[in-house]
């Protein structure tokens, strides 16, 4: 059984999520009972899978047990514990949160939610680039039909630009796998970062046109500066827990950029080594830049929290580009505070929509709510923590990531990043100030708050002072992680004994 | 053999890209399948273009990639699902919106949906 572990968090997701979709209408309360069910049982598998991964060994899974590099093969790193572990805990928030309701407006919500899991899971956990294809196109299609759970002429139109875009970059990402495929003549990351040590130096252009197009797509799924614009609308219209379980998807984008740019073209790969460097790191100021507008100029809170969504990824994005093990361990500590918070203010924001009723979550004058109290007190604690005040754990983690930037990107990081948190401190404060106090005489509206959503919040947003509180243990964690990243050695002797030890297979 | 199969890709690329970027969604759906047409011809001829050669290893040097065209076969059944729900998602746009622009109608309608 334990050696099947790895494989569980995709056939566990994918088993129950076939079994969910045999019926479309009716059984809603066994649905809901199997899917918090699943996603239960995935934590705890995620759990194990971290216990596995933090004692520093690179385990895999080969596929009907062929040994790669020819063979499929899941592998297991700190990293994608991690991952799996942050995917697990977000999913159970947001489908406890939908068993309020929200997944009885549209068929299937609880069977599409699991393959989605499966997606994301199989990304996180792949060791070959085809199939990391192949797990995208799972967790998007998924995606594309749980946007427009529900319906609504916003969401269709958003669903639109997000299903042709996503599309084009499928289409990009097959030609980048093609290009690096014919060139290094294998599709296994880590074969791939051997065979790219003894490169024909003809190759190098084709290599390196290959790597930057892989770029580009993941900056798409990543949201960077010019490949972000159908973010906002998207996550803006998505229901509360699907947009709040999107808080993952831009991070499957981060991941797999620190995946392939660390494992594949790191500091081995001779005159490919960080080429994507300069790029991630300018455009994330850029994108930080451009967020920090979005941020100010929302009218309304989801739209605000969707562009808050565009703030993380750039500020993780420049970790990256500092592209030292200090910075990487620090946007790691980030990267799990700002995909649960983003994720509760988006449930939040759902709320605080229907206890409004028909301003919703517009910026302008409504009706009093029915529990401003406890909805303005968790809008305080998710604002600071994902605004980076102390006492929460957003400022740790900006931080940390400011004090990992050498001098000469000190002058540029320390004044954005600062700055851009100074305006999102003001959008919602701004924001806070018309939702709670700036409200008509009259009755509030008569929705009362179901438990199961308070559940939801609760667990999303209880994860900050969380954090705060196990800081050190999760900060050594994100360490460790950073430094097995440094260098393709560990995977290479997991997984291709016969190479590390000098011999040529 | 190569140069004609490079144009051809380059063609089919060149007429894709071009439709997807209409403002209409029929030419734009039309455009995502030619561009993984174009695609998958691409991904077929990364093994090298061989004449004859068998699917498996014959010989150091006769014999076809075998792996590009898995690939291919995965690249094509993914295509297929994509462009059947992008058509009906199109449909349903057109319904729902009322028109088959991408954007949803045109300026004044849409400024009266955000407001």
């Amino acid at each position: 059984m334990m050696q099947h572990l790895i494989i569980l968090p995709i056939v566990l997701p994918l088993v129950v999520g076939i079994i969910l979709l045999r019926s479309r209408h009716g059984a809603t309360h066994h649905k809901r009972v199997i899917g918090v069910g699943a996603t239960t049982a995935l934590l705890a598998v995620a759990i194990a899978l971290v216990i596995k991964a933090s004692s520093g060994e690179v385990s895999y899974y080969a596929l009907g047990d062929w040994q790669p590099p020819f063979g499929i093969v899941m592998v297991l790193d700190r990293l994608s514990a991690l991952m799996i572990l942050l995917t697990a805990i977000l999913a159970l928030g947001c489908v406890v949160f939908a068993c309020a309701g929200d997944d009885e407006q549209g068929s299937n919500f609880h069977g599409l939610f699991q393959l989605q899991l499966m997606g994301i899971n199989g990304a996180f956990l792949t060791g070959d680039l085809f199939n990391l294809f192949v797990f995208f196109e799972v967790l998007l299609l998924a995606s594309y039909a749980l946007l427009m759970h529900g319906g609504g002429k916003a969401r269709i139109q958003a669903g639109l630009h997000y299903v042709v875009l996503n599309l084009a970059g499928s289409a990009l990402f097959l030609i980048a796998v093609g290009v690096l495929y014919g060139a290094t003549g294998t599709l296994n990351m880590t074969d791939m970062a051997v065979r790219l040590t003894a490169l024909d130096p003809e190759r190098i252009g084709l290599v390196s046109a290959g790597a930057l197009l892989l770029l580009v797509v993941f900056g798409l799924k990543a949201a960077i500066l010019p490949l972000y614009f159908w973010l906002p609308r998207a996550y803006a219209a998505a229901p509360a827990p699907v947009a709040a379980l999107f808080a993952i998807m831009t991070k499957v984008g981060i991941y797999a950029i620190l995946r392939v740019y660390h494992l594949v073209f790191g500091d081995h790969a001779g005159a490919l080594a960080a080429l994507e460097q300069p790029w991630v790191w300018w455009m994330s100021l850029a994108t930080l830049v451009v967020a920090a507008i979005g941020v100010l100029a929302a009218r309304d809170l989801r739209l605000l929290v969707a562009y808050l969504v565009l703030v993380s990824v750039g500020t993780l994005l420049a970790g990256i580009g500092m592209r030292s093990p200090q910075a990487t361990s620090a946007l790691l500590f980030y990267l799990v505070h700002t995909t649960l918070v983003t994720g509760g203010l988006f449930l939040l924001a759902d709320l605080i929509g229907l206890q409004r009723g028909k301003a919703n979550t517009r910026l302008v004058k409504g009706r009093p709510l029915q529990n401003g109290g406890l909805l303005a007190a968790l809008f305080f604690i998710g604002a600071i923590a994902v605004a980076g005040l102390p006492p929460l754990s957003g400022a740790l983690g900006k931080a940390l990531l400011l004090k990992s930037a050498s001098p000469d990107q000190q002058i540029w990081l320390w004044p954005i990043l600062l700055g851009v948190g100074l305006c999102s401190l003001v959008a919602l404060s701004r924001a806070g100030s018309t939702l709670f106090w700036r409200s008509h005489e009259g009755d509030p509206n008569r929705v009362s708050l179901a438990r199961r959503q308070l559940f939801g919040v609760s667990w999303l947003l209880g994860a900050s002072p969380l954090l705060m509180i196990l800081a050190g243990p999760v900060s050594s964690y994100t360490q460790a992680t950073a430094e097995q990243l440094s260098s393709p050695a560990p995977h290479i002797q997991a997984l291709l004994p016969e190479t590390a030890a000098g011999g040529d297979s | 053999m190569e140069s004609l199969y490079a144009i051809t890709t380059g063609i089919l690329t060149a007429c894709g890209l071009f439709l997807t970027l209409r403002g209409r969604t029929f030419p734009v759906v039309v455009g995502l399948t030619l561009l993984s047409y174009a695609v998958n011809l691409f991904l077929f001829s990364m093994g090298g273009l061989t004449t004859d050669g068998a699917v498996i290893i014959d010989g150091p040097n006769e014999y076809a990639d075998p792996l590009p065209q898995a690939l291919v076969l995965t690249a094509i059944v993914i295509g297929f699902a994509m462009t059947a729900f992008a058509v009906i998602l199109a449909m349903r746009a057109r319904g729902d919106l009322g028109n088959d622009h991408v954007d949803g109608g045109k300026l004044e309608e849409s400024r009266e949906d955000r407001r």
